[in-house]
């Protein structure tokens, strides 16, 4: 049986990560299983983990008030959710739902803080790994901000 | 042995006559977009590849270009695919069957389906770019044997708002094909993937040293999916876009679509990449 560490080595989002720094990030880790319909968590909660998908679907959802949910992007197999947990006041601002069942990685988020603070060339590797994440959502965000299937 | 099943070729009529069509029947697609069948009043239709277009005339109103997005070895009729968002097309658009327009075309260079072959193909569609993408998909699935791993990409407003999806569900259902579908947003009961459509390409499986990607779409859409495909590691001259630019007498004589040193009418609308990527994203061109 695989332990965490390994799940994390062959996890997409840490290709080329240092054996060592693996090790490290594993011992912030644990597993999660969330049946359809459940949430890995919810808009205004503290950001206490980020998720690495190992399989299912996610979907990131905003609710106003009176309306229903709008989906604003789907999460899959070698994706991660959640990028709030590096920036303060470390909580979420939207909510996150199991479309299916999902098995992911939890990677407790003061924990891996902590040790990206004492060890800064595991902070840049982390950074090397979430600014990407960051800037793709960011460059879909200007995409669907532009509407452009709409008419105008 | 695979039967060959390729656009015929004729030479058409005069280029700058219009020719009179009927309109045998029109179907609505989506709210603000139909589909037109329209068949010469006399003699056969001129042939045409995947990617061509034609310049549709509603009298006393005006002329626009239309791409093709039916079967080219139907030889019976044209098929068109519009939106209503100008007055022309909004006079196109309320068109039905019985209706005459005037045709000029078919015109253009499209899809290279036939230098495709042997490769891995992937199609990537936003919106109404699906239909000028449509006749090469029906080329491609007449002729599956020629290539090697086919890939559809579309990306929707939202599942409401879905260009031909029961061809959509149909191409999916083949098992030789890969279709995924993305909406920009939807509501909490859409099972899909929710997301724009460039952010597919990296989730795709396909040779980037075998590819041969078409494109077709809204500008920014193209441009973020051709990036997408050149950090998959597809080539820029592998890369095929159609770009839409304003078309008037469709042979390259009147300059209205000059895009750089081309114009889009007879140079295409289906570009390399390669051709164009270094003035792509510049908003003086």
């Amino acid at each position: 049986m695989k332990g965490l560490e390994d799940i994390l080595r062959e996890h997409s989002f840490f290709a080329g990560f240092a054996p060592e720094y693996s090790a490290l990030v594993a011992g912030c880790a644990r597993n999660h299983r969330f049946d359809a319909g459940n949430y890995l968590f919810r808009e205004g909660a503290p950001a206490n983990e980020f998720f690495l998908i190992r399989h299912g679907t996610v979907a990131l959802e905003i609710v106003a008030p009176g309306q229903a949910p709008i989906v604003f992007a789907t999460i899959g197999e070698g994706e991660i959710v959640g990028a709030a947990w590096l920036v303060p006041p470390y909580r979420w601002t939207f909510d996150a739902r199991a479309v299916e069942l999902v098995r992911a990685i939890g990677i407790d988020a003061a924990c891996l803080r902590g040790k990206c603070e004492a060890d800064h060339d595991l902070g840049y590797e982390m950074m090397k790994r979430f600014v990407p994440v960051v800037v793709k959502q960011l460059q879909a965000t200007q995409l669907q901000i532009l509407d452009v299937y709409g008419t105008r | 042995m695979v039967a060959e099943r390729a656009c015929p070729t004729t030479t058409g009529p005069d280029p700058v006559v219009p020719q009179i069509y009927r309109v045998g029947s029109a179907r609505r697609e989506l709210a603000d977009t139909v589909t037109l069948e329209i068949a010469p009043l006399a003699g056969r239709r001129p042939a045409y590849g995947p990617g061509q277009f034609n310049m549709l005339y509603v009298f006393g109103v005006g002329e626009i270009a239309v791409s093709l997005s039916g079967d080219c070895t139907d030889e019976s009729r044209f098929v068109h695919t519009v939106r209503d968002v100008g007055a022309v097309s909004k006079a196109i658009a309320r068109l039905e069957a019985g209706a005459t327009v005037g045709l000029r075309g078919p015109f253009g260079i499209g899809w290279p389906v036939v230098a495709a072959e042997g490769s891995d193909v992937v199609v990537v569609a936003g919106g109404l770019g699906l239909a000028p993408l449509r006749p090469a998909i029906y080329h491609i699935l007449a002729n599956r044997a020629r290539y090697g791993r086919v890939t559809i990409l579309f990306g929707s407003r939202n599942p409401d708002d879905m260009l031909f999806r029961k061809e959509l569900e149909a191409w999916r259902r083949n098992l030789d094909i890969s279709v995924e579908v993305t909406v920009d947003h939807a509501h909490a009961d859409w099972r899909g993937h929710v997301g724009v459509v460039p952010a597919l390409v990296p989730r795709a499986a396909f040779d980037p040293e075998s590819t041969v990607a078409f494109v077709c779409g809204p500008e920014v859409m193209m441009r973020y999916t051709a990036s997408a495909l050149g950090e998959a590691g597809v080539t820029a001259d592998r890369i095929y876009l159609s770009m839409e630019r304003n078309m008037k007498c469709a042979i390259g004589l009147c300059g209205h679509c000059q895009f750089g040193p081309t114009f889009v009418c007879k140079d295409g609308p289906v570009m390399p990449f390669s051709r164009i990527a270094d003035i792509f994203a510049m908003r003086e061109i």
